[in-house]
């Protein structure tokens, strides 16, 4: 597949690998921010190749997992209201708020759909003009485009009964939230690539200074991951905290001009709470004034809707990079991938499942 | 695709008032003469065989010689026709299939149909066309059947149930608890072609080339490796939940562990693009005309040539190898080196958001 294998060339891989154990005078701890990157790591044993060299601590970039479990409450409560039709991404379905989850809303009657961009539930609104279509919109700063496209057309195009549930949340104040904390074991960042190629990474110079960390913006392909890392390891054994794009096929400096002009109508900048990690302020977007109309949380009156996370679940230090999955008490036991308490568990993207799902399997024998 | 066929009602015996309903009506489901005409004038023409041709409560079948395989399975695809098949074809090539996979010959199949109110004949025949060429192309008659109608937004247009028997020679004894560390893990082609051949058009995902479905009847494949190799240990065919699923069922039953290559798995590359697209695991991904064989290293190059030689195991591959470490584990060695667990999911596969 054209721009796909030639970045899966396990040749190139090993190389690169080696490379880095060769660079690493120690094991370096490196966070990974975004959940598509932990997904391609494991999904490929990448962690495994780079065993002494570097421990791949997996961050709070799974979209998934961070949306607090308020608001997830919030989506089912609407999605339960009768005539509406209620639209999110696909993994958004298996998360569980305090009591169920949108698939058991969907069995017991709700119209919940999956769908694959948000103009998809826009175009579900204008076929359905007597119905209420609402759309989960969340994510980091890689969906928000498209999101924020969707509202902007229901204005333009006056389609009244179309709203977005928003919980979109941003990576540069999460960096920060995680650098600041006391207990911060992490020594190098890479920047998700998609985020950036939306955003520019201009805004990381600060925070490289600031707090005296390397940040590589890195891609998803095997290929990607692995050099990031070795130029992240480099920074790190030349003690030179830079900013370094090692994506460049995908981001620029500046970002996504046109994108950004229109997030900037479409949302403005808010505090966000983050499952499992609590109140980060300023770290994520709300609708503006001009498109608070189209926001289902007004709408539907679900806006004093509070719930508390599981007692148990840990999932809050698994996300800093303070505790390993397999160390939270409720790890395999009480909280599995089929009975998630915390958001790390939920998604296939979430480092607790990841790791209950490949992470236990230590040697294979050689095969044939 | 084929042609949607219509209904010949040139031949009906009693025209009227029933030639007015160009679709399903509760009576057909009634037991009365619109049954008696939905059989006379649908079902025997498609499927006939002196056994059915009866119409008794039951068939009457001459016994066969050797132990029976019975199988039982239902058909609820949407949409009902897709590229590369029809729930017609399914339903007859499922239930093959897994007669199959006990390496016996398939012989007999029952099909049942429950049918929503308002559902165009012309697709009920176009259907049952399909399953009538399914059933010859295997070789298995269709003996006994069942339609019930159920009222307008009770069915989903068309469902169909088809159990079947099948034959097996006493000196063959293939089940999922027989694979044994050092065997070899065959698989017979290309996977998650069925799967994403489903979804593009379920969900109008529109790829730059149509996939088709890969149903197919296996039963013929599985007669020529039993031909050679009659001590196969395990056949299975990966239909729901994918390769991943049923290598994961066999470790468990088994109580060994199962280690596959990935770079030796063979995936169409419009397959994998639309995977990549939506985030997907073609491992994941149904098949409907594949089969993975777990043997004896001693027989496994030969059963692989063989299996090459089939018209529907062109791109057979050894995939992988049996241990007996990690006991009811499925883990893959991925092409950059490293390795994986491959776990059972927990329901279905569902797209990722990035």
């Amino acid at each position: 597949m054209k721009y796909l294998d030639e970045f899966r060339d396990g040749a190139i891989a090993q190389r690169l690998a080696r490379e880095i154990r060769q660079t690493a005078t120690r094991t370096w701890a490196i966070m990974e921010v975004c959940g598509g990157q932990t997904h391609s790591i494991v999904r490929h044993g990448l962690d495994q190749l780079l065993d002494g060299a570097v421990e791949m601590i997996h961050g709070p970039g799974c979209p998934v997992c961070v949306t607090p479990l308020e608001l997830i409450d919030k989506a089912l409560a609407i999605a339960s209201h009768p005539g509406i039709i209620f639209c999110s991404f696909g993994d958004m379905l298996r998360v569980p708020g305090s009591q169920i989850d949108l698939f058991r809303v969907k069995a017991e009657g709700g119209d919940v759909r999956v769908v694959y961009s948000p103009l998809d539930a826009l175009q579900i609104a204008r076929q359905n003009p007597d119905r209420e279509v609402v759309f989960f919109g969340i994510g980091f700063e890689t969906t928000a485009p498209a999101n924020a496209m969707a509202v902007h057309q229901a204005k333009m195009q006056r389609i009244p009964n179309f709203s977005m549930l928003v919980s979109h949340v941003l990576v540069p104040p999460a960096i920060e939230a995680i650098m600041s904390s006391p207990t911060c074991r992490v020594q190098a960042f890479l920047a998700a690539g998609h985020v950036c190629s939306v955003m520019g990474y201009w805004q990381y110079y600060p925070l490289a200074a600031r707090y005296k960390v390397p940040i590589v913006i890195t891609g998803f392909e095997p290929l990607d991951l692995l050099e990031g890392i070795r130029r992240t390891v480099k920074l790190l054994e030349a003690g030179t905290p830079q900013v370094e794009n090692a994506y460049e096929r995908a981001v620029t400096f500046e970002g996504n001009q046109a994108a950004q002009k229109l997030l900037a109508e479409v949302f403005e900048v808010s505090d966000r709470s983050w499952r499992g990690i609590g109140e980060i302020p300023r770290s994520g977007w709300k609708l503006s004034a001009a498109y608070r109309d189209f926001d289902a949380e007004q709408r539907f009156s679900v806006a004093d809707i509070r719930a508390n996370g599981s007692p148990i679940c840990r999932s809050g230090e698994v996300l800093q990079g303070n505790l390993k999955p397999n160390e939270c008490a409720g790890f395999g036991k009480q909280c599995t991938p089929r009975h998630p308490l915390g958001a790390t568990m939920v998604s296939t993207e979430g480092a607790c499942a990841a790791y209950y799902n490949y992470g236990r399997f230590v040697a294979v024998d050689s095969i044939r | 695709m084929s042609t949607i066929l219509r209904p010949d009602f040139s031949k009906w015996s009693c025209p009227l008032p029933l030639r007015d309903y160009p679709s399903i009506v509760l009576g057909h489901g009634g037991g009365g003469q619109l049954s008696s005409e939905l059989i006379e004038h649908i079902f025997v023409p498609a499927f006939r065989n002196t056994a059915l041709e009866v119409m008794a409560d039951s068939s009457v079948l001459p016994r066969p010689g050797g132990r029976l395989a019975f199988s039982t399975d239902s058909y609820v695809v949407q949409p009902l026709f897709f590229p590369g098949g029809s729930i017609g074809d399914l339903a007859v090539n499922g239930t093959v299939n897994d007669l199959a996979m006990s390496g016996a010959r398939p012989l007999y199949l029952s099909a049942g149909f429950i049918l929503e109110e308002g559902f165009p004949l012309s697709q009920l025949a176009a259907i049952v066309d399909r399953m009538g060429a399914a059933a010859r192309a295997a070789e298995v008659q269709i003996v006994t059947g069942d339609t019930k109608v159920v009222e307008k937004g009770h069915g989903d247009g068309c469902y169909i149930n088809t159990a079947g028997v099948g034959v097996i020679e006493d000196y063959i004894h293939i089940d999922p608890t027989r694979a044994q560390a050092g065997d070899v893990v065959i698989l017979s082609g290309t996977i998650g072609d069925h799967g994403m051949a489903i979804m593009s058009v379920r969900e109008g995902l529109e790829f730059e080339t149509v996939i088709e479905s890969d149903s197919a009847a296996l039963h013929t494949m599985v007669a020529s490796l039993l031909e050679f190799a009659p001590h196969i240990h395990v056949l299975r065919d990966p239909t729901r939940g994918g390769l991943g699923s049923t290598l994961n069922e066999i470790a468990g039953k088994s109580r060994v562990g199962i280690v596959i290559d990935e770079r030796r798995l063979p995936v169409a590359p419009d397959v994998q693009s639309a995977c990549e697209l939506l985030g997907m695991d073609p491992i994941y991904v149904p098949n409907e005309g594949k089969l993975v064989a777990i043997v004896d290293p001693s027989v496994a190059e030969d059963v692989l040539a063989r299996m090459r030689q089939h018209e529907h195991g062109h791109k057979a591959a050894m995939i992988g190898t049996v241990t007996a470490s990690n006991p009811g584990m499925l883990a893959a060695k991925t092409a950059m080196g490293g390795t994986r667990m491959i776990p059972l999911q927990i329901g279905e596969q569902i797209p990722r958001i990035c």
